[in-house]
């Protein structure tokens, strides 16, 4: 009997969703920009409108950074709307699967990875763009990393987002209660949608210095798993 | 790096020109705009029609209340009303109804009241807090006695944007909502201009744009398709804002 074949590198899944969110999230920050221009302040609380109420004003994004290219808040808002389905709906079943199938395991955080001096050897590495991993699949700062965009930034732009409906802070008033007000939940989602683009930046980067054509092939048809 | 640059440009360029077609053509107009339904769908799905929207404590009222849109309405007939201290206002109720109705200020503050502490989130992102007082509009419509084909409320303004006159409209499960109110008062004094005197409606679980200020009438209707251009509001027909505005 031939020996069974060794699982892709990537499930199925792992790259059906993998290549769904980043569409949806490019279409989500994007038509995000063109709604932070439309009240580039942020604040803190329930209320908040004038400029004296406001911890931050932004910049208004050029036109080539929106969707849509020229100030539409109305249009904007339908693409954010088209996307933010997909994007809740496919990180809601991905996490079921994934946590199912154990797909989640290589990011489990060993007693003697969280040591001081694991963590600077691993940034050590980083910064000399060795990317080799102590244990296991995935290196230490992946692992960080993976976790708060998996377990803490996605899931947090999906409620934060939702908590701005006011339809939806009728259905769910707790929504309002965890972020401390719809201004507080509006900061919070503009702060992790930055979050993630510079989580897109770095990834893009360590795609870039570790072999871009076979990341890109594997994420496509899955590969060959190795270790 | 300027090739990559040029590279990168002339990609966004094309991304977006793409976007913009499909936003424009039929079955990718069909699907942008799909989405406003599936929002109300949702939201109607996970929440009872009297489910209240969240009323806050005086001490959370924002220390002034933005006026939007519209701050001091330009006919010379408002300018009269104001100076008369709107004596002479009367709100219409017409439409698909029994008993067509013309209230005076006195009238509507002679209803049962209720007051609410509420937020307004504007559709731009900005939210204050404010309360209010005013009759339901239930009642006003039970009052006039809707015919059976009325399925939608539409609302008359006195302002006007390029000339058109303001109007909104809202379906049934919002026109009966317990916190749809017709406010007069903000803060416990009569509207000030820039809110909406001397009538503004209460749409309490959509955005700021469907809580038509200066209202001259309430119409009960069958269709939106003859309101305006057929969408259902004036932000609605000149802009393409969306007529469910709960999100």
């Amino acid at each position: 009997m031939p020996p069974p074949p060794l699982p892709p590198r990537h499930a199925l899944s792992t790259r059906l969703w993998h290549w769904v969110n980043f569409a949806c999230l490019v279409f989500l920050f994007m038509s995000g920009l063109t709604i932070s221009n439309a009240h580039p302040r942020l604040y803190w609380g329930e209320w908040g409108f004038a400029p004296a109420d406001a911890w931050l004003i932004l910049p208004e994004f050029p036109g080539w950074m929106t969707i849509p290219g020229t100030y539409n808040l109305a249009e904007a808002r339908l693409w954010h709307f088209l996307a933010a389905w997909p994007f809740a709906l496919g990180f809601a079943i991905y996490l079921i699967v994934a946590l199912r199938r154990g797909y989640f395991r290589d990011f489990i955080l060993r007693r003697n990875e969280l040591r001081w001096s694991t963590i600077v050897t691993d940034l050590r590495k980083h910064l000399k763009f060795d990317f080799a991993a102590h244990f296991g699949r995935f290196n230490l700062l992946q692992k960080f990393l993976y976790i708060a965009v998996l377990f803490i930034g996605l899931p947090l732009m999906i409620l934060t987002g939702l908590t701005l409906s006011p339809a939806m802070g009728t259905a769910w008033p707790w929504l309002l209660d965890i972020f401390g007000g719809r201004q507080s939940a509006r900061s919070i989602h503009f702060i992790i949608a930055w979050g993630l683009f510079a989580f897109f930046v770095l990834h893009i980067l360590a795609v870039l210095l570790s072999g871009p054509i076979g990341q890109v092939r594997d994420m496509i048809t899955g590969g060959e798993k190795t270790a | 790096m300027i090739g990559r640059r040029m590279a990168l440009g002339a990609l966004m360029t094309g991304f977006l020109g793409a976007c913009s077609k499909v936003a424009a053509t039929g079955p990718g107009a069909s699907l942008l705009h799909a989405v406003e339904n599936w929002n109300l769908a949702a939201h109607r799905l996970i929440t009872s029609r009297t489910a209240l929207a969240r009323e806050f404590d005086r001490a959370d009222i924002s220390p002034t209340f933005r006026g939007n849109g519209t701050t001091r309405p330009d006919a010379f007939d408002y300018a009269m009303q104001e100076a008369a201290g709107f004596a002479n206002w009367r709100l219409a109720v017409s439409g698909l109804v029994e008993r067509p109705l013309s209230l005076s200020l006195g009238q509507i503050k002679a209803l049962p009241q209720r007051r609410q502490i509420t937020r307004h989130d504007c559709v731009e992102g900005w939210s204050a807090i404010g309360e209010w007082t005013g009759p339901q509009l239930g009642p006003i419509l039970r009052l006039a006695g809707l015919k059976p084909e009325a399925k939608f409320i539409v609302f008359r303004c006195a302002d006007n944007f390029s000339g058109v006159p303001y109007y909104e409209s809202v379906d049934l499960i919002d026109a009966f909502h317990p916190q749809t109110i017709v406010a007069h008062q903000l803060n416990g004094a009569p509207l000030p201009v820039k809110n909406g005197a001397p009538l503004r409606m209460r749409i309490e679980r959509q955005l700021g744009y469907k809580h038509a200020k200066f209202v001259t009438g309430i119409e009960a209707v069958a269709s939106l398709a003859d309101i305006g251009k057929g969408k259902g509001g004036y932000w609605e027909d000149s802009a393409g804002y969306q007529w469910y505005a709960g999100i």
